[in-house]
């Protein structure tokens, strides 16, 4: 069992250069774990010696942090032991912001940071003089029963291997040098799967655990709602400026227009060039106007979605039953995304579905804005193959929401979304 | 006659007062936001209001607000509201305030249309209800009932009648006499459930039930 920590040929161990490596493991490792001894206990003592004078606070959280190069160097250390190995990923994540505070303060609130403060103290206490120890065992012992004879030439009356017992003659001295040779392997074998736990237990230490996976995708999730949020505001700012510039420009445009064909004199070049300017300036209004919906409707922002719901129903070619039930407003996000979702719902069925009426319902179930579109189409719609009904799930997961289609061949489709989200508070008019 | 004016960009303000100063009307006031709008109304009383929907501070619909508060102060008031984008719910909403005469709903971009325009300010001032023609036409897309029980002809007076126009100006728009407009309307106002009582108090609940939907 032991031996399977060598790898997978533990009999070609020996002629391997892993016993090297083991060797070369446990020696940094002590070497390291030593100057980490004394860093901490610099740190620890410095730190609470000064304290009282407050100068020892930053030397306390330099402490706190002191796992995190430490753990850091380990990591690299590892590739001693084993080159070919995948690198162990880093469980931080980058910080929020840049500058040492915000670093500092994300590190602290990490469950790795901690880890790695366990075993840099566990290294710096119980493991770099058991590493040296064994090291210095397994390499000098057998050196020093080899040298025997060697030592008993040199001497000429006695050697003393391993201090234990004064040897005079040949005989007893080549037996231990022989002893020496044939425990040699055996403690080779014995750094060997004394590195490979080691190894074993950094790994298990300092590798991204479940919790810092959870707090990265918890980040992501968060970071990707709040490019969406920042998407909703830009639509909403373009929607204004060109509301408050382009559409009001426009207006007084056409009315001085519309001003100027007044006094224009019937019937002449100059009454026609100005009506077709009119005109003109009529479609561009038109235009204008569509487009400033389109990006983001007012009226989702001023009457919430069951009003901006009745606003696309008039505009559907096909007829449209809204039914809302809902407790109040509820937030942007939600209301933004059910919105499109019945847009895009809508858009869908009046190109595929060949339904002669739709009906939209929603309601909030305490924890979720339930939204369904129901049409009494042909059916058959696939998630898989459409891309307005990919782009429409895409658009959901950013606020944590669920699609859910059913469309059996010949009818009918329900599409279903459901956003969680919490009612705002009434608002006070 | 004398306006009270509530509309945040200088520009059109100054173009509306212009417009309105062309065709004999008074501004009386020509304030920038709904706030102002309430104080001034207060102050000289006018014959009629004319307000944009979207008004500072906060840019929603601060102007069809205060438009309603204004008609729960005096029922009366005459008020032509101009929205940059057709919403049913806001004309409702105009519909249902005092007594659902002397309102208005128009889009913005119609002031360039400027006699109609000038056209809506009397007909609304003179205690008539104008809906803007988009509205309508949306409406009449959605085929709902009760609306579906009309004919196409009914509807296009029913169109008629909620754009503002008098019996009349119906009959001129349709090419058909006013015998047989009276006779639509009375089909319509059977049809909507409508039991004979002021005239004018019966248009104004038939265009409510078309703009319900």
């Amino acid at each position: 069992m032991a031996l399977s920590l060598l790898g997978p040929h533990p009999a070609r161990y020996l002629r391997s250069a892993r016993p090297w490596r083991a060797a070369g493991y446990l020696f940094t490792g002590a070497v390291t774990g030593a100057a980490a001894c004394a860093a901490l206990l610099l740190l620890a003592v410095a730190g609470t010696a000064l304290a009282v004078v407050l100068v020892g606070l930053p030397l306390l959280a330099a402490l706190a942090l002191a796992g995190v190069p430490y753990a850091a160097l380990e990591r690299r250390r590892l590739r001693i032991l084993d080159p070919a190995a995948e690198p162990l990923p880093d469980p931080h994540r980058e910080p929020d912001r840049t500058g040492p505070t915000a670093w500092a303060g994300t590190r602290f609130r990490e469950p790795a940071t901690w880890r790695e403060l366990g075993y840099a103290v566990l290294a710096a206490t119980v493991l770099w003089p058991l590493e040296l120890l064994a090291l210095g065992g397994a390499l000098l012992v057998p050196a020093d029963l080899l040298a025997t004879p060697v030592l008993l030439a040199l001497d000429g009356e006695q050697a003393n291997p391993l201090k234990i017992h004064g040897i005079t003659t040949y005989p007893p001295a080549l037996l231990c040098a022989a002893a020496g040779l044939l425990l040699l392997p055996l403690f080779l074998y014995g750094i060997g799967v004394l590195a490979a736990a080691r190894a074993a237990l950094a790994r298990l230490m300092l590798a991204p655990g479940q919790g810092d996976l959870a707090v990265r995708v918890t980040e992501l999730t968060s970071s990707r709602a709040r490019l969406a949020a920042a998407f909703d505001a830009e639509r909403r700012r373009i929607e204004r400026d060109l509301h408050d510039g382009a559409q009001q420009r426009l207006v007084a445009l056409s009315m001085s227009l519309g001003l100027a064909r007044l006094d224009a004199p019937p019937g002449s070049p100059l009454a026609a060039q100005l009506a077709l300017a009119h005109t003109e300036a009529g479609q561009a209004l038109t235009s204008l106007r569509e487009l400033i919906h389109g990006i983001h409707p007012q009226v989702l922002t001023d009457r919430g979605l069951p009003d901006a719901v009745a606003d696309v129903a008039d505009r559907s070619p096909i007829p449209v039953d809204t039914g809302f039930d809902l407790p109040g407003r509820l937030p942007e996000q939600a209301e933004s995304a059910g919105y499109f979702f019945v847009t895009e719902a809508l858009a869908n069925a009046a190109r595929h579905s060949g339904a002669g009426r739709i009906t939209v319902t929603g309601r909030h179930d305490g924890a979720r804005l339930v939204v369904e579109v129901a049409d009494d189409g042909r059916g058959g719609a696939d998630a898989a193959r459409g891309s307005g009904l990919t782009g429409l799930a895409d658009r959901v997961s950013v606020v944590d929401g669920r699609l859910t289609l059913t469309s059996p061949p010949g009818g009918p489709t329900l599409l279903r979304v459901e956003i969680p989200c919490i009612p705002l508070e009434p608002k006070v008019p | 006659m004398r306006i009270v004016l509530a509309e945040d960009s200088v520009l059109l303000r100054e173009g509306l007062v212009g417009l309105l100063a062309r065709f004999g009307h008074e501004t009386v006031a020509a304030v920038g936001d709904a706030v102002e709008l309430e104080a001034a109304v207060a102050e000289h009383r006018p014959d009629i209001v004319v307000t944009d929907v979207r008004m500072p501070p906060d840019h929603t619909d601060e102007g069809l607000r205060a438009a309603v508060r204004l008609r729960g102060l005096r029922a009366d008031l005459p008020v032509l509201v101009l929205s940059q984008y057709v919403q049913r719910s806001y004309a409702a909403e105009l519909l249902d305030s005092g007594d659902g005469t002397g309102v208005g709903y128009l889009l913005k971009d119609r002031v360039g249309q400027v006699e109609e325009f000038a056209d809506a300010v009397a007909r609304v001032a003179a205690g008539g209800t104008v809906v803007d023609p988009e509205v309508v036409r949306q409406l009449i897309r959605r085929r709902r009932d009760p609306l579906e029980r009309l004919t196409a002809r009914e509807r296009e007076v029913l169109a008629l009648i909620a754009e503002g126009h008098s019996n009349s100006e119906v009959s001129r728009r349709l090419t058909v006499s006013e015998a047989a407009v009276g006779k639509h309307i009375g089909n319509i106002l059977m049809k909507l459930d409508l039991p004979p009582a002021q005239e004018s108090h019966r248009r104004v609940l038939a265009v409510l039930a078309y703009l319900r939907g």
